[in-house]
């Protein structure tokens, strides 16, 4: 993408945790990378489209370390294209991907085919994860390391667990030489076998096959184990569960290189949603939400920084996937647009988190797992930045991406996205994509 | 008093008057049955769709015998023969029946949540006639109108549901009745078919029927579907029959009067022995007769009918 306009950002707050700033300041964008962030520099700069923040935060662009995009194979549910766009309408500049998609993104020519159509149609980053196993089927190695060269960002099998205990200590081991992340997607598939949301009371009222938490927690608690053996990176997919937390917590008090995220839903409801929402099944996700008490863990989690980051999991289906029987829906709800308005509705402010924090969970955290030189308004670096009204409030109703299904349609949340800008080029602004 | 529902999903929505306004309505409708004639005019012109996704006789007919003694019309649409097997949604065969003008629509459906979906799509009447493991409140009226039928009372009564709790939409509907109506509910049965959270439905839970047969009033005895053996629930059906199934041997310390019902179809000589299933405690042959009476009292019920008063009804 090439930055012909230079941009200056006046009268807004920047808040960049990576460099530990939150002030006044004004940004200037010359090439499409950040000349100067400071007080004032409105004197001496010339021929340059001027962005008013003035009451608003500005922040590095959020970075999404889980998308699923389904291209290709899926394009009727969403593209490179469309799901790009969804990204910088919930101010998302960068999203990594998952390689679930049809055919699985295993190979060389899978990544370059990603790179190759986010070039042309996404209008934000897009940077590929590649799968730990062939098909992701969990048998035998995929290419990692010319993935890797290909320009993989971390490799996952999400979707499906990687339920060989000695594969996955294969992965890790591999990928330390790589340096990349190996990210679980921890479910004991022998224990979730045709669940179809959180085991407990709603889910003993409701006649719905449970999911014990234990699915995902004695995998947490395996791949732990398997990240000291081999002392590679281990990022831990979507957490769910108060004794993940707990896992993990634990983990990083002994040292041992292991990284976690969340998504929204696992802070802002709970499997009571289910019953009250009559079997919507915008309320059947993987992992399935769960109780209360596991709400607070994660809440905890977060703030103690036991959860490093917070993704979107965005995972489109069509109506006509989602407008079925419980049982036979897919699982899953789209996620960037709604990502920062409930971070900042339930964590910032209900004061779980400051801002700035919150910030880096969408920022600096994700691009440090990564190895990624973004998250920073550090001069030099890629203008990829995005601005925020804490104050505008709005239902959620319509979205960009292809599909709707979402638990949180009809909510009044609070913090939106205004302008998106990828490598200095204003992308979004105002809720709507500017054409390119 | 009069039923303010559109639909009967299941009897955990229902107050305890509103149930008795059921029992209560069903009583008439049941001495209809004795006469030469079983037919009243109550329901002509109403269009009743039997909307079977599972394979089921008796719920089927004894819908349909409630819809016609009540003069209503009444279309069967069986999964095999509908268009289902050409791919199409839950939801658009809803609006099809809509579309159509039925008053009610009856559905059977092996997924939890089923009757939810159709209730919240259409504006007929939709009555859950069993979603997968959810609720079968019907079943659950009927038990209890066959209770009060021989017991005259449900409050106080010592009643046992026996089986596969996990599975079972009739023990979830028969849980939440009887409990609103004030008995001592007791489930019972193998540890990996009774799910731990059953205890915050106000029951409570036993392994082995031996501790409180003597207090038992009535036990419910349910089917026992032997696919549950591969998924790892039981051992075989010969071990389940030997620990659960219901025998005058297990009996011995029951109370004479003591109540056996089964919402069928049964397995003799699994989950009850012949013995036992004809023996003279048993109900289970009325509970299919009182079906008739209860399933007419909630289709006149829904249809807005009147109960008439309630305070005198004695449950």
């Amino acid at each position: 993408m090439e930055a012909n306009v230079n941009l200056l950002i006046l009268n807004g707050t920047v808040c960049d945790p990576a460099n530990r700033t939150y002030k006044k300041a004004d940004i200037f964008i010359e090439n499409g990378k950040i000349k100067k962030c400071s007080p004032r520099i409105y004197s001496g700069v010339n021929e340059a489209k001027i962005i008013d923040a003035k009451g608003k935060i500005v922040v590095p662009g959020l970075i999404d370390i889980h998308t699923h995009l389904r291209e290709p194979g899926r394009e009727d549910e969403e593209t490179i294209r469309t799901g790009t766009s969804a990204a910088a309408v919930g101010g998302f500049t960068t999203i990594c991907c998952m390689p679930n998609t049809n055919p699985v993104i295993d190979s060389v020519s899978g990544v370059k085919f990603v790179f190759a159509t986010a070039h042309q149609e996404g209008v934000v980053n897009v940077l590929p994860i590649g799968a730990i196993t062939k098909k992701s089927e969990g048998l035998e190695l995929a290419e990692i390391g010319k993935m890797k060269n290909a320009g993989i960002v971390a490799i996952s099998d999400d979707g499906k667990p990687v339920m060989n205990a000695n594969i996955m200590r294969r992965a890790l081991e591999y990928c330390k030489m790589l340096d990349i992340p190996v990210i679980s997607h921890c479910e004991d598939a022998n224990l979730s076998a045709l669940g179809e949301m959180n085991e407990g009371y709603i889910s003993t009222l409701l006649g719905l096959k449970g999911i014990p938490k234990q699915a995902e927690e004695i995998m947490v608690a395996r791949d732990i184990a398997l990240c000291e053996l081999t002392e590679g990176k281990l990022h831990i997919a979507h957490v769910s569960t108060a004794h993940s937390v707990e896992l993990i917590r634990d983990a990083k008090k002994r040292g041992i290189k292991v990284t976690a995220e969340t998504a929204p839903q696992y802070f802002s409801l709970t499997d009571e949603e289910v019953k009250i929402s009559n079997y919507n099944t915008n309320t059947k996700v993987n992992p399935p939400l769960r109780t209360k008490e596991d709400v607070n863990a994660i809440l905890r989690g977060l703030a103690d920084g036991t959860i490093d980051c917070i993704a979107s999991d965005h995972a489109p289906h069509l109506i006509e996937e989602k407008e079925q029987e419980y049982k036979i829906a897919p699982f899953g709800i789209i996620g960037l647009e709604t990502t920062l308005p409930l971070v900042i509705t339930n964590i910032v402010n209900e004061k779980i988190l400051s801002l700035s924090s919150a910030i880096s969970k969408l920022t600096y955290n994700p691009a440090k797992i990564l190895g990624l030189e973004k998250g920073t308004l550090a001069v030099g670096s890629d203008a990829d930045i995005t601005i925020i009204d804490l104050n505008k409030t709005k239902p959620i109703q319509k979205f960009e991406s292809k599909c709707k299904n979402s638990p949180f349609i009809g909510m009044k949340l609070t913090g939106f996205a205004t302008t998106t800008i990828v490598a200095g080029k204003i992308i979004m602004e105002d809720g709507n994509i500017v054409s390119t | 008093m009069k039923l303010e529902h559109k639909d009967l999903l299941g009897l955990e929505y229902l107050s305890k008057a509103e149930i008795e306004l059921i029992l209560k309505t069903a009583k008439p409708f049941k001495e209809i049955f004795t006469r030469t004639v079983k037919k009243v005019p109550t329901l002509r012109g109403k269009t009743v769709v039997l909307l079977f996704y599972e394979p089921s006789t008796r719920t089927r007919t004894s819908f349909e015998l409630a819809a016609k003694r009540l003069s209503a019309d009444t279309v069967n649409i069986a999964i095999s023969s509908s268009a289902v097997v050409k791919g199409e949604s839950l939801i658009d065969t809803a609006k099809t029946i809509e579309a159509m003008k039925a008053d009610f629509v009856i559905i059977r459906h092996s997924m939890s949540g089923a009757a939810h979906i159709i209730a919240k799509t259409i504006s007929a009447s939709v009555v859950n006639a069993g979603d997968g493991m959810h609720e079968h409140p019907t079943q659950g009226l009927l038990d209890m109108f066959t209770i009060i039928e021989k017991k005259g009372k449900i409050k106080g009564l010592n009643i046992a549901i026996i089986g596969d709790i996990l599975h079972s939409r009739v023990a979830r509907s028969n849980i939440w009745g009887l409990n609103k109506l004030g008995a001592n509910v007791f489930v019972v049965g193998p540890s990996t078919l009774i799910p731990k959270e059953i205890k915050k439905m106000n029951v409570e839970v036993h392994y082995n029927i031996a501790e409180i047969i003597h207090k038992l009033d009535v036990v419910n005895i349910l089917r026992i579907q032997k696919e549950r053996q591969q998924q790892h629930l039981f051992p075989s059906l010969e071990e389940y029959s030997e620990l659960f199934g219901i025998n005058s041997e297990k009996l011995r310390n029951a109370k004479s009067d003591i109540l056996i019902m089964h919402p069928g179809p049964m397995n003799r000589g699994i989950e009850i022995s012949t013995e036992v299933a004809d023996s003279k405690n048993s109900v289970i042959t009325e509970q299919v007769t009182n079906g008739i009476a209860v399933r007419m009292a909630v289709l006149y019920l829904l249809a807005g009918g009147d109960g008439g008063e309630c305070e005198s009804f004695n449950s």
